[in-house]
């Protein structure tokens, strides 16, 4: 499988949500291109007629009664807000100005 | 006078609830060695001085007022800091949490206070549970009590180094791929993984949530079942949660014996890489068990060693997606919102200003392997990994009791010498990765000193998903076996700090 390049890890990066300097960038290029030539030998069973498995456990769906129970108040699930007005969580702007 | 620091939380319970001791001068005694040594060591990132003394008086006012006791009432604690503590500071290593005060308990801190446990602290630990060695903490190294200059394994360093230092005669960790048993093996301590599902990940900050999972830490087998009971057990806060009975932990660490068991050593956990003293020690536990009556055979696990590639695909992709959350909106850190950037743009100056390396490279590298084009060769086929690695623990257990290996290829290697090669920091984790992508229980024991380096080799003990007993039952024979021999505790051999 081919490596990573730079370009590929600015792109990952903004995908990511990081705001990587220029430093970081080449940094990181090299040590991905290592760790994805490493983890590429999984590779050889892409083909085997194995079902994938993503969790240990056997998933179900756990349902509680729908009823109303205690619960954080509001200051409290505010407590952590780095901004907040009027009982909600204050965000910088997230539409464009109209 | 006995020491107090030394007892073991099973005599420090009993003394406790006999009288010998109070629980606020057990206390005192470890807040007392906390401040004289923690200095050298920096195993806590926060100590909670009054928080530990207030639940040492209650447990005090409790036992005189003739009320019943938790089995652990009264011992102290360190708790890792990825666990919720109320009102208490949870960092996970992170500076995107810095200052960040939970306003909710994890149900594993909640029940801890329930059996009246006393929590001395949060411990230090790489940057959300990622690493080997707690040299990616964003609050600076943790040193070995062995030696200082070394790593006291990752990502639970703070709270091995706790132990052997004998600040806490207890503590927790999390182990995702190891984090509770290398820093056991390298600190010459005990560090059971449970199975998956065992323990409730609900308060728990979430890095790999498919294989994340609480466990005990302590310096004897019995200690670590006795909070193994406490800290276990079905939690309808956490979907995961197995709805069992805990294994019976306690009743087998009390009666260990190997006599008559098949145990299998994993052929694959050899060769290029291990040490020789590592192995050297290894071989020894294995003629150990052979001579207390176990029947010892080699088992080959062939998937195995797609097990690091595997691991290093699917803990990436899973921390990729619950990293996500962390966007400088709702709590933690929030960078640059000064009126001129956008949400969106906030979120990634926030990100980038609160994650260490580590943390950047594996989101990096979960995105990658979950990109359109790149899923099935990568995702789709450690995922197939994982169903090899399962196949082959069933076909072990259909012939053994429990499997065995080294814990961790070497002994603690040097703050700095791996902190920048990824693939090497990776390779502390071989022999741990299989159990947490198959979801089973597995412990670390010491079984010695290595000859070159005089420092502690970790064995590693592996049982089915919820024979969780099968651990302690073993590790319980292992552990007096090599008291016997060593006539003391192997702790007893380290340096003075």
């Amino acid at each position: 499988m081919p490596g990573i390049t730079r370009e590929e890890v600015a792109h990952l990066a903004k995908l990511a949500r990081l705001e990587l300097s220029d430093g970081e960038l080449d940094h990181f290029a090299g040590q991905l291109d290592a760790i994805i030539g490493a983890v590429a030998a999984v590779s050889d069973v892409s083909d085997a007629d194995v079902p994938p498995t993503s969790h240990p456990l056997p998933l179900t769906n756990v349902m509680r009664p729908d009823e109303v129970r205690p619960s954080l108040t509001p200051e409290q699930a505010l407590s952590g807000a780095p901004a907040q007005e009027q009982q909600r969580f204050k965000v910088p702007q997230i539409l464009g100005e109209e | 006078m006995t020491d107090i620091i030394k007892l073991t939380a099973a005599e420090t319970a009993a003394k406790i609830a006999n009288g010998e001791l109070t629980a606020v001068e057990v206390t005192e005694a470890h807040l007392a060695r906390i401040e004289a040594v923690d200095e050298k060591v920096h195993a806590f990132l926060h100590v909670d001085r009054e928080g530990a003394l207030a639940q040492a008086r209650k447990v005090d006012e409790k036992r005189a007022a003739g009320e019943k006791l938790g089995p652990l009432a009264g011992v102290p604690l360190a708790l890792k800091d990825i666990f919720t503590t109320e009102g208490v500071p949870t960092t996970v290593g992170s500076k995107i949490l810095e200052g960040w005060i939970p306003p909710y308990d994890a149900t594993v801190t909640k029940r801890l206070k329930a059996a009246d446990v006393v929590i001395l602290g949060k411990t230090n630990m790489d940057e959300f549970a990622m690493g080997s060695s707690t040299e990616n903490s964003a609050y600076g190294p943790t040193g070995n009590p062995w030696d200082l200059t070394r790593i006291p394994g990752g990502s639970g360093g703070g709270s091995s180094a706790a132990l052997a230092s004998h600040m806490a005669p207890l503590a927790i960790g999390t182990d995702t791929g190891g984090s509770i048993r290398q820093p056991a093996a390298v600190t010459g301590t005990v560090g059971v993984k449970p199975t998956y599902g065992g323990v409730s990940r609900y308060g728990m900050v979430a890095f790999s949530s498919s294989l994340d999972q609480g466990g005990p830490c302590a310096r004897t087998v019995l200690d670590a079942a006795l909070l193994h009971e406490v800290m276990a057990g079905h939690d309808e806060l956490d979907s995961t949660s197995i709805d069992a009975p805990v294994p019976p932990v306690v009743e087998a660490a009390r009666n260990g014996s190997v006599a008559g068991l098949r145990i299998g050593v994993v052929k694959e956990f050899r060769g290029e890489g291990y040490q020789a003293g590592v192995m050297q020690r290894f071989d020894e536990s294995v003629e150990l068990l052979k001579e207390l009556g176990a029947e010892v055979v080699e088992v080959s696990c062939p998937s195995f060693t797609k097990a690091l590639a595997a691991y290093y695909l699917i803990a990436p992709s899973e921390c990729s997606s619950n990293l996500a959350r962390f966007d400088g909106l709702r709590y933690g850190l929030r960078t640059g919102d000064d009126g001129s950037h956008s949400a969106e743009e906030v979120t990634s100056l926030t990100r980038e200003a609160g994650f260490g390396p580590e943390v950047k490279r594996r989101i990096m590298l979960g995105t990658y392997a979950l990109s359109s084009g790149y899923y099935d060769a990568y995702y789709g086929s450690a995922q197939k990994v994982r169903t090899l690695i399962t196949k082959d623990f069933e076909k072990a257990f259909e012939d053994v009791d429990v499997l065995i290996s080294p814990t961790t290829p070497t002994t603690a290697f040097p703050i700095g010498e791996r902190a920048d090669d990824p693939m090497a920091m990776y390779l502390a984790d071989l022999c741990t990765i299989p159990s947490n992508l198959a979801g089973n229980a597995a412990m670390s024991l010491p079984c010695g000193l290595a000859p070159e380096d005089g420092l502690p080799v970790g064995l590693q003990i592996i049982a089915p998903a919820m024979k969780d007993e099968r651990l302690y039952t073993v590790g319980a024979a292992v552990e007096a076996a090599f008291a016997a021999r060593w006539g003391h505790p192997l702790l007893e051999e380290a340096p003075a700090l």
